[in-house]
């Protein structure tokens, strides 16, 4: 079943002769389920590409559809009110909020929504922590956790509103090898317990091999 | 709102030596606040007793009387009685007096007779006025008792009482004999019973005081007086009481506000020169919140795009930081105003206050529930640019990955 759904995607950068044109009518299909890799130099547009995915950027032109919902005609309310329930991130950096707790990290897009961080949504929190290997890491404060551990939170927290999409940006370019391993390999079970869509940014080709799918961007559009 | 204000709190106990210098700059603020407030309004306290300590508070004066109004005659287009040149004079006060003296409100009456006239001795003639009062009352309006230097404030017949200047200007000491010689041409040798010094150049200078019996022989006024002027406990019911007085007596009772615009006038000054120092210290207030927030949101840019991607709109970005200009404006007007109070308690009460030692600060004039209402209200105002400017952060480049 198709989740996504971009075409004719055109995103440009600045105006006039400092112009630059990220995406040049780029065309992508996403289905349920489904565990891909984004790959490409760097410089090729897959950040941009995330983050209009995402939602937090829109394109210059081109048709963006999720749900059957067309996102490119929806207000930013719209927009955070449609992110919050469908759409989970995970970024190379910076992201975790560094004066929040583990566990508060993790229940804030349900806090977020509810207005208040309800029992129910603790639970959750400390489940998807727990699943993450991180039992005895709930309440501690994210600065005094370690890259891998801070990622696994981030992935924990990506996945407490049970999107249908995450989007990881490099999610594993700042790890060592065993740790970067670790959060694939709860990405991918995730991915097949759950049914929930990965795209993974990233030109680490180990990686990329863990997906089932490769997606490669070159000169603005999807080349293989 | 309350997961906001959760957040909020959160960022300012997270750098707690940064929030505690914010809210103690706000508390200074705040201290100054309450401070210029108990100053300015003790100093109107204290030269309000000082001045109109000594003033009547409501005055009956009798009026100069109007030439009289004849009905116009045919072809005549206004005619006019000749003027009576005499002293005005209130009569049948007598009966009124006690009726005065009952009201709520009024600690004294003092019914006195004014003229003029010059005082002789040896070679020196120097122009003065004549304040007759009744003797046992001379204290009534101005506290006539304290400021005598030399014998006392009691006016016995053939008695004059004589400020300091003008004993050293016709070289007189207590108990010497001076001529008094009134505008009426009628004269009296007296002798001097007091000598005071009220501080001000004018009544030291220039007014005798004597008994309303020897007053009467020399203005030449056997009946009646020319004032009686009334003291009440709280000067500031002295316009409502002149009415009363004047629809009680029939006689044209003046508030001493009508006469001393001037005084009020400085008060007046006094009490906006408070207001712009309290408006700086308001001001003081709002920039450094603004500027420290601001600071705030920059530093949290990679969070605040966080945030947005993770779903919080820009209302809840909003609220986050409002909320902490709140938080601070609260906590820094709670801890300024408990300052204020207790630094206020250390100086001595405005009743001890004499002129020279210290300042006439009035704790119970300091303004506090409005300081800290006023500077929570600063303090959220000021946190709103910061707020806005963080809740239109892009997200994307707020991650800057
Ligand atoms: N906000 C921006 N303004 C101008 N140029 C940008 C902006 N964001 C990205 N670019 C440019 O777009 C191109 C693609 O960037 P990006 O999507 O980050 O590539 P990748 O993630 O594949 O490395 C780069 O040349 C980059 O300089
Ligand atoms: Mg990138």
């Amino acid at each position: 079943m198709t989740l996504l759904q971009v075409s004719d995607l055109v995103k440009t950068f600045g105006a006039g002769e400092a112009e630059t044109r990220v995406l040049r009518g780029l065309n992508l299909t996403l289905k349920t389920a489904e565990l891909a890799a984004l790959l490409g130099p760097s410089g090729s547009g897959k950040s941009t590409l995330l983050t209009i995915l995402g939602t937090l950027m829109r394109p210059t032109s081109g048709a963006h559809t999720m749900l059957g919902v067309d996102l490119t005609r929806a207000d930013d309310r719209a927009l955070t009110e449609f992110r919050n329930r469908h759409i989970g991130f995970v970024f190379q950096f910076h992201n975790l909020l560094p004066d929040f707790t583990a566990l508060e990290n993790v229940i804030f897009p349900t806090a977020v929504r509810e207005g208040r961080e309800s029992a129910a949504a603790r639970t959750r929190g400390a489940e998807l922590l727990v699943r993450m290997g991180l039992k005895d890491r709930i309440q501690f404060p994210t600065a005094n956790l370690s890259g891998g551990q801070k990622q696994r939170v981030a992935v924990a927290r990506a996945l407490m509103n049970r999107p249908e999409l995450v989007l990881a940006d490099e999610p594993t370019g700042n790890l060592d090898r065993a740790s970067a391993g670790q959060v694939m390999d709860l990405i991918a079970e995730i991915n097949r317990d759950e049914g929930t869509t990965f795209l993974i940014s990233t030109h680490d080709e180990k990686i990329a091999a863990l997906c089932r799918r490769q997606i490669v961007v070159g000169d603005g559009v999807v080349t293989g | 709102m309350l997961y906001a204000a959760k957040i909020a709190s959160r960022y300012l106990t997270a750098s707690l030596a940064q929030t505690g210098l914010l809210v103690l700059g706000v508390a200074l603020g705040v201290f100054i606040f309450i401070f210029m407030s108990a100053l300015i309004g003790g100093l109107a306290s204290f030269i309000l007793a000082r001045t109109a300590g000594d003033m009547a508070h409501v005055t009956i004066q009798a009026e100069a009387q109007d030439p009289a109004l004849l009905g116009p005659a045919q072809g005549v287009l206004l005619a006019q009685g000749p003027a009576t040149g005499h002293t005005a004079i209130l009569r049948d006060t007598a009966a009124l007096l006690p009726l005065i003296a009952a009201l709520p409100g009024v600690t004294g009456v003092s019914p006195q007779i004014n003229g003029s006239g010059f005082m002789t001795r040896g070679g020196e003639v120097i122009q003065v006025s004549i304040m007759g009062l009744e003797p046992g009352r001379e204290s009534v309006i101005a506290n006539l008792a304290s400021y005598i230097l030399q014998g006392s404030a009691d006016l016995a017949s053939g008695g004059v009482l004589l400020g300091k200047t003008l004993a050293e200007d016709l070289d007189v000491t207590l108990g010497q004999q001076v001529r008094l010689t009134s505008t009426q041409g009628v004269e009296a040798l007296l002798t001097v019973t007091g000598i005071y010094q009220m501080g001000s150049g004018g009544p030291d200078r220039r007014q005798a005081y004597v008994g309303l019996a020897t007053a009467r022989v020399l203005i030449q006024m056997p009946q009646g007086v020319t004032r009686v002027e009334i003291k009440l406990t709280d000067l500031y019911a002295a316009d409502a009481l002149a009415p009363q007085i004047k629809a009680l007596t029939g006689l044209d009772a003046k508030s001493w506000t009508e006469q001393a615009a001037q005084l009020l006038d400085a008060l007046q000054a006094q009490a906006q020169t408070g207001y712009i120092l309290k408006a700086f210290a308001l001001l003081t207030i709002i920039i450094g919140v603004a500027s420290a927030l601001l600071l705030s949101t920059y530093r949290r840019r990679p969070e605040i795009g966080i945030m947005r991607a993770m779903g919080a709109g820009r209302g809840f970005v909003m609220a986050v930081f409002v909320i902490q200009g709140g938080l601070i404006g609260v906590m820094g007007g709670l801890l300024g105003a408990g300052l204020g109070y207790l630094v206020l308690l250390a100086f001595p009460g405005r009743e001890s206050f004499s002129s020279g030692s210290g300042l006439p600060i009035d704790i119970t004039q300091g303004a506090y529930g409005l300081a800290i209402w006023l500077t929570t209200l600063g303090a959220v105002l000021a946190s709103i640019l910061p707020a806005r400017s963080a809740a239109r952060l892009d997200p994307v480049t707020a991650i800057g990955q």
